[in-house]
Order: structure tokens, then C-alpha cells, then sequence
């Protein structure tokens, strides 16, 4: 199969399975295979899912929770393989999984900045270079020499969000960044996902709040339990999953619900 | 520019050509990739340095009480109690001690390597390899002062360098290194699944420590066995400490001579190439194996 130029991501009949296991130690296998019982079971996480996406665009990928928004972004990502079908992306990929980097909690912040930054493909002179605009950015100040164990989760993901989107990255992936930073905090991370998207990067976004995937996407896919359920224009998706916000609802909800708050 | 933007605006955007082929997200595997990142891997045994001993007051420092107190024991219960009059016993135990510890530090970290790095491993792309090859960088980074302490000793009993003895030193080395990753990488990926393996680890480690030359003569194993001896040397890790032995015991003898045709069995370079292909072959299975495994492991780090 053969995609032009501008492709930038082709999911293409992916499944992913996850073993469930009930019975773990020896003894209590061996009394659930006498008894019959299952000793393990699986799960699928994702089934045939497909889609492409060209250069440039900005997805927003939405679904409940368990859809499997997070496997989906995992497999994009290249932290996991697909069981079936294949994932294909073009150019360099950052962004973060599941609420955070993969920071490692024992290293202070520089130490983390400059890891992350090598694990997504940067020379140390390229993260010497950017290093005090991540810094700034993530505005974590005289925290950026203790060990991240100890940062509050906001900072943690301001400092995630802050190296990932200094990448120089052709694909850039969001999974809920939103959901742990401050008011100003969401405000600049908002501001610089525009500004990403201006750059004509391709942007992988995962977000419950309708308001931020209406600003920031051009096109909604939603997942249903591992499937996909829509794929298309982004006010039809949010109606889809009926998280247009409710005619009664207050304004305060509905300014929280754009600086996507609610989850 | 970009600041003044607003939804509204950001219809326009730039038209980006990305000159790359559409390829798997997932980043090649495999240990030749792991050296072709040397900077991450860099990263990587530098954190590792200063993360083995973390939160403990005499940090590093306990790379070097580990052993030593090991030295003692040895020294005092099989040199001055059992004593067989082995001559300059305690750097008979030294020397084998070195890249025995430095196996079993390789092969033990190694082995939680992957789980103790779970953060990073659950969240980035990266090939795997990298955490069982860099604790075994780490070991041989803490074996370099120990090294430097056995040397001083050496030559304050008057121990000249040889040519051979540093050869069979270095093919110690790495035989002890490869043969140690290569256990790593299985022992690593098989933690993943079963936490028992950190515990079968700790058993062959006994093993390992027993089944060498180090605090007992070869001779010994010789007059047991005679003729079947010859089975003792078919193991790697034997071949290492007496290649250690011929590098740095023998030279500090009153007879290095005689010394060298008594102890050291004939043939040890041959038994010790032996050794290191089969290291190599080790590590070719544990490569085969972790990749086997890999693709399960993000989802089982709990």
C-alpha cells in the first residue's frame, strides 16, 4: 500500500489485546485448572481500528474512559507494538502519554530535561540550545534541582508538557495535559498547542473538554470501546458523544469546560 | 506572530513537508541500536551512577565495602582458619573477587534494571536494550577503583605487568561483560513477568560465587577430580578468574614460574575463547529472548 507525501499517520487495522490475569501465583493456578476456572483472559483494548491522517492536521481523539484513547496514543507514540494490523508515522514524534512524560522520579528536573530530551531524539546540543526556553516555559524555578518525585503534579506535567513541546517534532501527541495545570497555565500550554498547529505540525489530541477540541482540532475521531465509532467534522464528533454542553448549564461550566477542566 | 493568535486566525498555518519515510512509531531494537545512541545510553549510566546507592550516607562508597568486607571474610575464614598456605591468598581472593563482583552486579542490576525504570519504559519509545546494557557500564565504571586498589597492592609486592597477563585480563573482562548482558537481558524481561526471577538471581549468584577458583587454589578442584577437571574450566566465568589470577596473583609469588606451571591449568586461553563464545552465543539468546518478551512488557509494569 502506497500513501502520497503528506501522510503522516496511518493506523491501518490495528488491534491490541491485553492478557488479564486472574490467578497469579502457582497454587492458585493450579486449583483454578482443577476447578475448571479460567486462569487468564483477554482484553481488547483496540479492534481493527483505521484511520490516516495527513501533515498538518489536528486530531481530537475522544471517547469515555476505557475506550482505549490512551492504547491508541500508545501505539502511535511507539512505546507499544500493535497485536494486528500496523502503525505507521512519518517524522519525529514527542508528546505525552497518559497525564505526564516518562520522568524518572529520582532525578531532579534537569536531569530529567535532558533525558527526556535524548530518549526523543535530541543531541545535547540541541537541548543545551533550547534549554532555558523549557525552563522558562515550564516556570517550575528553584524545583528544577530537586527530584521530580517530589514536584507536584502540576508541575510534573507542566515540565512534561514544556520539554515535549520544545521538540522539534514533526507529530506532536497531547494526552489530557490539560487536566492538572492551573488557569495560566492551561491558557499558555493553549496558546503554544496553536501555535504548533500553525507550524504545520500534525496534532494528536486527547481531551474530554468539548470547548479546547472545538479550538484546537480540525477533526474529531471518537473511540467506542476499541472501535471507531466517528470520524469527521468536530461540532457532528461532540455531538456524537453528546458532550455538547446542556442548554441549562451555567457559563462558569461552560468557560471551564474550554480550558478543558473537566476530568 | 504565533502570539497573537487566535482560534479564529489559526485556519492558516504553514504547509509542512516532513522528508521522511512513513515508517513503525516503534524505535528499532535491538543492542546495535543501543550503541548507536550513545549519548542516551551516556545519560542513561550517568544517572544510573549516581541513582544505585541514592538516599544512602556513604553512597558509592558502599561499592567498595561490598566487596571488601567480602575479602575479609574470605581471607580471614578460608586464608587464616581453613589455611591451606596458598601463598598471598588475599590477592588470590582479590583478583577473582573483582570480575566475579563485576558479573554478579552486572547480572543482579541488570535484572531489575527494567523494572526499577519503569517510568520511562511505560511512557517513551526507546530501545529497551539500553537499561540492562547501561547497568553493566555502571558495574564496570565501580570496578575501576577497585581495580586501581588490587594494582598498588600488586606492585608493592613486587608485581611487574605482562604482556600475556594483561591480554587474558582483558579477555576477562569481556567475557565477564558480554556473558553478564547477556544474562541480564533475559533475566531483565523475564522480571517483567515473574518477580520470582529476582530471587533465582540472588540463588545462582550463590552459585556463581562457589562455583570459581577464587577462595580456594584450582588445585584443589584438580586433585578432587583429576581428569574431570578439565569440565570445571568449561565455565566462562572459572576462565575469567584464573585469567585474573595469571594477570596479577602470579606476579606477586616469590616464584611466578613455578608458580604459573603449578596453578594456572594449560590451556586457559583456549578454554577462555571457548568461554567467550559462548558468551557471545549467551548473548545472542538473551537478545532473541528479550525481544520475544519486549512487546508485553509496558502493559505488565504495574
Amino acid at each position: 500500500m502506497s500513501h502520497p507525501a503528506s501522510t503522516s499517520i496511518v493506523v491501518d487495522g490495528v488491534s491490541k489485546y491485553f492478557t488479564m490475569r486472574y490467578q497469579r501465583t502457582l497454587k492458585q493456578m493450579t486449583v483454578a485448572a482443577v476447578k475448571g476456572r479460567e486462569i487468564s483472559d483477554t482484553f481488547k483494548a483496540l479492534d481493527d481500528v483505521s484511520f490516516t491522517v495527513e501533515q498538518g492536521e489536528s486530531i481530537g481523539l475522544m471517547g469515555l474512559n476505557g475506550s482505549g484513547k490512551s492504547t491508541l496514543l500508545k501505539l502511535v507514540n511507539g512505546v507499544m507494538r500493535p497485536d494486528g494490523g500496523s502503525v505507521l508515522t512519518r517524522g519525529r514524534i514527542a508528546g505525552l502519554i497518559a497525564t505526564g512524560a516518562g520522568f524518572h522520579p529520582q532525578l531532579t528536573g534537569r536531569e530529567n530535561v535532558y533525558l527526556n530530551a535524548a530518549i526523543l531524539g535530541m543531541s545535547e546540543a540541541e537541548t543545551r540550545r533550547k534549554f532555558d526556553e523549557i525552563v522558562e516555559f515550564a516556570d517550575i524555578g528553584r524545583f528544577l534541582e530537586t527530584p521530580v518525585g517530589n514536584y507536584s503534579s502540576g508541575m510534573f506535567a507542566r515540565l512534561g508538557f514544556s520539554v515535549a513541546v520544545h521538540v522539534d517534532s514533526d507529530i506532536f501527541l497531547a494526552d489530557e495535559v490539560l487536566a492538572v495545570g492551573d488557569r495560566p497555565f492551561k491558557k499558555k500550554c493553549q496558546q503554544r498547542m496553536q501555535e504548533v498547529r500553525a507550524e504545520g505540525r500534525t496534532l494528536f489530541y486527547v481531551s474530554h473538554a468539548a470547548g479546547s477540541v472545538r479550538k484546537m482540532c480540525d477533526r474529531v475521531i471518537v473511540l467506542e470501546k476499541g472501535r471507531v465509532g466517528y470520524d469527521g467534522d468536530v461540532a457532528e464528533g461532540i455531538k456524537y458523544l453528546k458532550y455538547d454542553p446542556d442548554d441549562d448549564s451555567t457559563p462558569e461550566v461552560d468557560e471551564d469546560d474550554d480550558l478543558g477542566a473537566d476530568i | 506572530m504565533a502570539e497573537s493568535l487566535t482560534p479564529e486566525e489559526s485556519g492558516e498555518r504553514d504547509q509542512r513537508l516532513v522528508d521522511a519515510p512513513l515508517v513503525s512509531p516503534a524505535p528499532p531494537a535491538g543492542l546495535r541500536e543501543v550503541f548507536r545512541r550513545r549519548y542516551l545510553l551516556r545519560l542513561l549510566v550517568r544517572r544510573e551512577v549516581s541513582a544505585r546507592y541514592q538516599g544512602s550516607v556513604l553512597g558509592m562508597m558502599w561499592s567498595y565495602i561490598n566487596p571488601m568486607s567480602q575479602l575479609f571474610i574470605y581471607w580471614v575464614v578460608m586464608g587464616m582458619i581453613i589455611g591451606r598456605g596458598t601463598e598471598n591468598f588475599g590477592i588470590h581472593v582479590f583478583c577473582g573477587l573483582i570480575v566475579v563482583h563485576f558479573f554478579i552486579e552486572t547480572f543482579g542490576a541488570g535484572t531489575r534494571s527494567i523494572m526499577r525504570n519503569k517510568a520511562l519504559v511505560r511512557k517513551m519509545a526507546m530501545p529497551r536494550e539500553m537499561f540492562p546494557v547501561a547497568s553493566m557500564l555502571v558495574s564496570l565504571y565501580h570496578m575501576g577503583p577497585q581495580l586501581l586498589i588490587l594494582i598498588v597492592c600488586c606492585l608493592f609486592m613486587g608485581w611487574t605487568p605482562t604482556v600475556v597477563g594483561m591480554l587474558g585480563f582483558l579477555l576477562a573482562v569481556l567475557t565477564m561483560g558480554t556473558l553478564g548482558t547477556a544474562l541480564a537481558l533475559t533475566f531483565a524481561a523475564a522480571n517483567v513477568f515473574f518477580r520470582d526471577v529476582g530471587s533465582v538471581v540472588s540463588i545462582l549468584t550463590n552459585f556463581i560465587r562457589f562455583g570459581v577458583p577464587m577462595i580456594y587454589p584450582f588445585t584443589l578442584v584438580q586433585e578432587r577430580f583429576g581428569a574431570a577437571a578439565a569440565y570445571y574450566l568449561y565455565n566462562p566465568i572459572a576462565d575469567a578468574v584464573l585469567l585474573m589470577q595469571q594477570a596479577f596473583w602470579v606476579g606477586t609469588t616469590d616464584d611466578p614460574t613455578a608458580v604459573q606451571a603449578h596453578h594456572i591449568p594449560d590451556h586457559l586461553f583456549a578454554y577462555s575463547f571457548l568461554g567467550l563464545g559462548i558468551s557471545f552465543v549467551a548473548l545472542a539468546i538473551g537478545q532473541f529472548v528479550f525481544s520475544k518478551l519486549e512487546n508485553k512488557i509496558p502493559e505488565r509494569l504495574t
